[in-house]
This record gives C-alpha cells, sequence and structure tokens, in this order.
C-alpha cells in the first residue's frame, strides 16, 4: 500500500504563471516607456515617469481584461492608479527632505550655534554671524506660548470630557473652527487688540500671544482625545472612594492621560515652531541675541529664513537653508517624540 | 413612671449639592472652555472695530473692485483711497480650488491604497510620513516650491497651455509662466494632500466591515468592493475633507507669497503669473503701510477670517455626519 501525502495548498498565493505575468508587464511597462521617449517628442524624467506609469496600468488592465474579463481588467486598472497616488504624495515628503539636507548642510558649522547677526548681514560670508539669537528667540516665543496655551487647551479638553455641560456641542465645533483660523489673522488680531492699544512696540510676548492663538485647538483636540481614552471605571472609582470632582480629575484622570497630554503639547509646539506669518507681523525680528520677551525686537528661526532668502545672494539663500534644515530637525525631533510617546498614550 | 428621655438624632443631611472645591473646579473648567468662544469672539470684534472706517468708506466695493492705492499729502494726511480685494479674492479662490482639484484624486487614491491595498507595515511607515508631513513648517514649502519645484511647475504649465489652451481657463494673452496662481496652486496641494489624505482614510476605515466581507463573499473585486461599499460611505467625508484643505489653502500665507506674483487686476486665467492672494496682500502691504492703510489691512483680514470660517465650519459639519469627526 502507497501512502499518499498531500503538499500543502495556498491557492490564494500568485502562481508562477501570475508572477510571470506580472513580471512581463512590469518589463512592458519600462520597455514602453523607454521607446515612447525615444520616438516622440515628450521628452524628460517626468515623461519617463508617466510614461511608465500609464503603459504599465494599461498593460495590465489588457492582460486582465483578456484573461479574466472587464471587472477585473478595471480592478487592474484601479490598484495601478492607487499605487501612483501613494507615490505622488510621498515624493514631495522625499524631494524636501533630500533638498534640506543637499542645500542646509554646507551652511552648517559649529560658529553657527554660537554666534548671532549683531556684526554680520545676511550676505556676509557664513563665517561671518550665526542663529544664536534665532534658536533663544524661537525657545523664548515657544516656552512663552507654552505658558499660555497649555492651560487653556487642557481646561478645554477637560469640559469636553468631564463637564459635558451645556456648551459642549458649540464649544468643540469653535475649537474647531478655530484651528482653522489662518495664522496670518492670528497675528492682525493681536497687532489690533495688544500691540496698537496698548504695548505700542514689537517684542517677542506679542509673538508668543498670537502663537498661543494657533497652538490652543492644536492641545485641545488632542487632549480631548486622549482623555477620552481614560476607562470611565477609574473616574466611577475615584467618586466611589468619595472623592469629589476635582479630587478624581486631578489625581485620577490627569495623571493617568499624562503621557497623552504630553504628546499634545509636543504636537502644539510642532505646529507653532515653524509659524511664520504672525512672527512677521509682530516680533520686529532683532538680530542679536535678545533675552527680554517683553521689551526690544526678538529673532527667531522663521523670520532669520525669511530675511535671509529675501536678501536673495548665494551666501543669505545657503543661511536660509541651513536655518531650514535647524527648523526641520527641530521640528521632526518633537514629532518623533510626540510619536514615541502617543503609542503609550495610557500611562500606569 | 418617668417616660425614657427620647434622643432622636437629627437625620444626616443627604444633598447632591457639590462642594465648593468642585463648584471653583467647574467655574475654572468652564471658564477655560469658553475662552475658544472668547477668543474668536475677540477676533471678529477687533478687526470689525479697527477695519470698520474703510469698510464703511468702501461698502460693497471693498470686495467688488480691486483697485489698491492710497495717496497721501506731505503731512501723512490721506488725500484719496481705493480699497478694493476683488482681484485678491479671485485670486485667493483660483490658487485654492487649482489645490483641491489636484489635491483630492491623489489623496483619495493614497487612502484607498493605505487602508486596502497596502501592507501592513508599509500603512504604518507610509502614515507616520504623511502626519508628519502636516507638521512641516509653511516657510519651507514656500522656498521649496520657489527654488526646486517651480521651475517643473513651469514647464508643466507650458504643456498645458500647449495642448489644452483652447480651453477658456488656461488660455492667455501673454505668454508668461513664471509665478502663476497654478504654481501657487501646486505648492498649496502638496501642503494640502496630508490633511486630506488623513480625513479620508479616517472616513474609509470607518466602513462597516460585515458589508466589506460581504461584497467580497459575493465575488468582488477589491474595486468593485470599493465603489460599492467604502465609496457611497465615505463620500461626505472626502468632500468635508477637501473643504476643510480648502479652508486651509485659503488662509495659507507666507508659502503663497513666496512664489505668486501678486497683482491688483481680476484674472481667471490660471496659467498666467498675474494673482492675488488676501493673506500675502496683508504681508506684502503690511512693511510701510501708513495707518489708513493698515485699518484696510485689518478689513482684508476681517472678511478672509469670515471667509475660512464659513468654509471650515461647512466642513466640520459634512465630515461629523459621517459618524466621528476627522483631523
Amino acid at each position: 500500500m502507497t501512502t499518499f501525502t498531500p503538499t500543502p495548498q495556498k491557492p490564494w498565493r500568485a502562481s508562477k504563471r501570475e508572477r510571470g505575468f506580472d513580471f512581463a508587464i512590469l518589463l512592458g511597462g519600462f520597455l514602453a516607456s523607454y521607446l515612447l521617449v525615444a520616438l516622440t517628442p515628450m521628452k524628460g524624467k517626468l515623461a519617463y515617469f508617466a510614461l511608465f506609469f500609464i503603459s504599465y496600468a494599461l498593460l495590465a488592465a489588457l492582460l486582465k481584461g483578456l484573461t479574466r474579463g472587464s471587472a477585473a481588467a478595471k480592478d487592474a486598472l484601479v490598484s495601478s492608479l492607487v499605487v501612483v497616488g501613494a507615490v505622488v504624495t510621498v515624493i514631495p515628503i522625499g524631494s524636501i527632505l533630500l533638498t534640506v539636507l543637499q542645500k542646509g548642510l554646507p551652511g552648517i558649522s559649529f560658529g553657527l550655534f554660537t554666534h548671532d547677526m549683531a556684526l554680520a548681514t545676511p550676505t556676509d560670508p557664513l563665517s561671518n554671524g550665526g542663529l544664536l539669537h534665532a534658536i533663544t528667540g524661537t525657545l523664548t516665543l515657544v516656552a512663552l506660548a507654552l505658558i499660555m496655551s497649555v492651560p487653556i487647551g487642557i481646561l478645554t479638553a477637560l469640559y469636553l470630557t468631564e463637564i459635558k455641560g451645556r456648551f459642549t456641542g458649540p464649544i468643540r465645533f469653535l475649537v474647531q473652527a478655530m484651528s482653522g483660523v489662518p495664522s496670518i489673522v492670528a497675528g492682525l488680531f493681536i497687532l489690533s487688540a495688544v500691540l496698537y492699544p496698548i504695548t505700542k512696540a514689537y517684542s517677542g510676548l506679542m509673538g508668543a500671544l498670537s502663537l498661543t492663538i494657533l497652538m490652543i485647538p492644536t492641545i485641545a483636540r488632542t487632549s480631548e482625545e486622549v482623555l477620552n481614552l481614560i476607562p470611565n471605571e477609574l473616574r466611577e472609582a475615584g467618586t466611589a472612594l468619595g472623592g469629589t470632582q476635582w479630587r478624581t480629575v486631578a489625581m485620577i484622570v490627569l495623571p493617568a492621560a499624562k503621557s497623552g497630554l504630553i504628546t499634545a503639547i509636543i504636537l502644539g509646539v510642532a505646529r507653532i515652531a515653524g509659524e511664520t506669518a504672525p512672527i512677521l507681523l509682530l516680533t520686529g525680528g532683532g538680530d542679536k541675541v535678545n533675552p527680554n520677551a517683553f521689551n526690544g525686537p526678538m529673532g527667531s528661526l522663521p523670520y532669520y529664513i525669511w530675511k535671509s532668502f529675501n536678501a536673495g545672494s548665494p551666501e543669505a539663500i545657503t543661511r536660509a537653508w541651513a536655518g531650514l534644515l535647524v527648523l526641520l530637525g527641530i521640528v521632526l525631533i518633537l514629532f518623533t517624540s510626540a510619536r514615541f510617546l502617543g503609542t503609550r498614550k495610557i500611562s500606569r | 413612671m418617668s417616660t425614657p428621655n427620647l434622643v432622636i438624632p437629627s437625620p444626616r443631611e443627604i444633598t447632591t449639592e457639590p462642594r465648593r472645591s468642585d463648584k471653583v473646579f467647574r467655574g475654572v473648567v468652564t471658564g477655560g472652555g469658553l475662552s475658544s468662544l472668547l477668543i474668536l469672539g475677540l477676533i471678529a470684534v477687533f478687526l470689525g472695530y479697527r477695519g470698520f472706517e474703510v469698510l464703511r468708506q468702501e461698502g460693497f466695493g471693498f470686495i467688488m473692485n480691486s483697485d489698491w492705492s492710497i495717496t497721501t499729502d506731505d503731512a501723512g494726511n490721506v488725500v484719496e483711497s481705493h480699497f478694493g480685494l476683488a482681484a485678491m479674492l479671485v485670486g485667493t479662490i483660483l490658487c485654492s480650488l487649482v489645490a483641491v482639484v489636484i489635491a483630492v484624486p491623489i489623496s483619495i487614491f493614497s487612502a484607498l491604497f493605505l487602508n486596502f491595498y497596502s501592507p501592513n507595515w508599509l500603512k504604518k511607515l507610509l502614515i507616520a510620513i504623511i502626519d508628519m508631513m502636516a507638521a512641516f513648517p509653511s516657510i519651507l514649502f514656500g522656498i521649496w516650491g520657489f527654488l526646486v519645484l517651480m521651475p517643473s511647475v513651469e514647464y508643466w504649465a507650458k504643456l498645458i497651455h500647449r495642448y489644452l489652451g483652447f480651453i477658456p481657463i488656461f488660455d492667455m494673452q501673454v505668454p508668461v509662466f513664471t509665478r502663476s496662481p497654478f504654481v501657487a496652486g501646486v505648492v498649496l496641494a502638496i501642503m494640502i494632500i496630508p490633511i486630506i489624505t488623513s480625513v479620508s482614510r479616517e472616513v474609509f476605515a470607518q466602513a462597516p466591515l460585515d458589508r466589506i466581507q460581504a461584497a467580497y463573499a459575493l465575488g468582488a473585486t477589491r474595486w468593485a468592493m470599493i465603489k460599492a461599499v467604502v465609496i457611497p460611505y465615505g463620500r461626505s467625508g472626502v468632500i468635508g475633507g477637501a473643504m476643510l484643505g480648502l479652508g486651509r489653502a485659503m488662509g495659507e500665507t507666507v508659502a503663497v507669497f513666496t512664489v505668486l506674483n501678486i497683482v491688483f487686476q481680476v484674472n481667471w486665467h490660471m496659467l498666467l503669473g498675474a494673482g492675488g492672494n488676501v493673506a500675502s496682500l496683508i504681508i506684502l502691504k503690511f512693511g510701510d503701510a501708513s495707518p489708513y492703510e493698515i485699518k484696510a489691512l485689518m478689513a482684508a483680514g476681517l472678511v478672509l477670517f469670515l471667509l475660512t470660517l464659513v468654509v471650515n465650519a461647512s466642513a466640520n459639519f459634512i465630515v461629523k455626519r459621517t459618524g466621528k469627526s476627522g483631523r
């Protein structure tokens, strides 16, 4: 008697024949795009790229259509379109990161972080001056904006999740509307409401006030999502132990949501660190380190980049790219740490 | 016989009245919660108050005319002034529409890819990258757009003009392709793709699984399933996401200012290098504006504020109708 062991079957796997077809289509796409570029007046990288995708999609659709009918043909066409969509979304990100690294790195030196621009102009050689004033300015602005926006943002989130009063619907709506306020409008508002009638001078505080307006909605919405994730049993346990609502929120809910709230704050900082328009209107953009946010113009990274970019000479443009590289580095570090913390939203 | 001296303890008072600490807490939190109302109200009030004089002088001409000129005598008094936003408003709408038209199909396709086509590890990576892109500073998009993107976009504009020039909006009298609304629109499209993608992705992810599986069980291909289940379910969410992107594009300042040539003349030809943008106008004129012109800029800011508020509010309304709201 012969034993017969059936080999395991995986019918969902693409068969050798199908994989061969896929490879042939890919090859055909390359070939068709190469021939079309060579034979027609369409030239350049764009032509290669577009023609490759078009010919690949058409070939795949044609083959599927011949073997499996029109429904499969449409499916194949959409599968390639969808990949094109994802690729087109990612290309600009790659291009931006690459350009900033490529053009910014030559401008980065140790002196950049130890000098300010008090004795230099953007068009000077790169060894003169640096962006110390811009970094300290941005840090001051962000710190001031944090002091003002964190309490308001978290209180708003607490109102939406803990109190759930009469205004919950309208406030949620208004916070969303507020997140769409253009940054320039926030700048104009501080200009009209604080700078002209009260202080009458550019200062870091004015910039920080406008950044606060832009930061509150980000913090409020992210914190609301985090607080909603706190299990209700914790609140009930707090009340059952005889805690008042204040004690429950302060001793149980907020500590439980701590890392999520930090994520919310970091995302808020990432949102405003590179904000340019209100800074241009309000801070006056000084060229030397100014530790006093309440008096005198204050430089910041976006202002430094803007000023160097508009100066236009090759040195100035390199300065702008170096500034962008530093700014992007700060934003990316903040964003990565927010994501890292955000993966465990509820800490013990 | 004496009756025993009965001591009846008074019942403990049971109350639902919150303690004082709770009253203070609730008051403070409610106050904080109402701050968004306060801030939005104050923005409208102050911009309206500063811009009132100009708005009254110009009336509806402020949004219907397109001159922007001010003449002052030596003492700095205003002799004659004309403020009209029509060209800027048309430009703002044109740029943002170009951006949305380019961004929406790309975003929908990439959201579909993320939800239904991509392997899991790639999905996580792409979501992280796309969210990160949403946090890029706008000045970065502006400078990158000006120095890197603009040459290629001008080339695309020339191609479009050559082959599709018979369509009125692609037509132009003088062939000037530099710094056109089309260029600004492409830069804005790149800025709003992450926003629309993440809203669409969240909406598509909520498409009911039982219906998806039912479609597959009936023998549908992936595209047939998407067409029958996901798109009808997510349609209004995607429209809402597109409007959120539109609102963002309308309010964008620095990125548009660096790539757009601002001209005070209504221009609907999107490939022609003469556009307008309310936010960029404010940056352009602010530097050397007289006090009276500042008032006009405040009024322009008010118009922009109301415009974006309406667009955003309707976007949020539409997104919310599909269930949980997006970003």
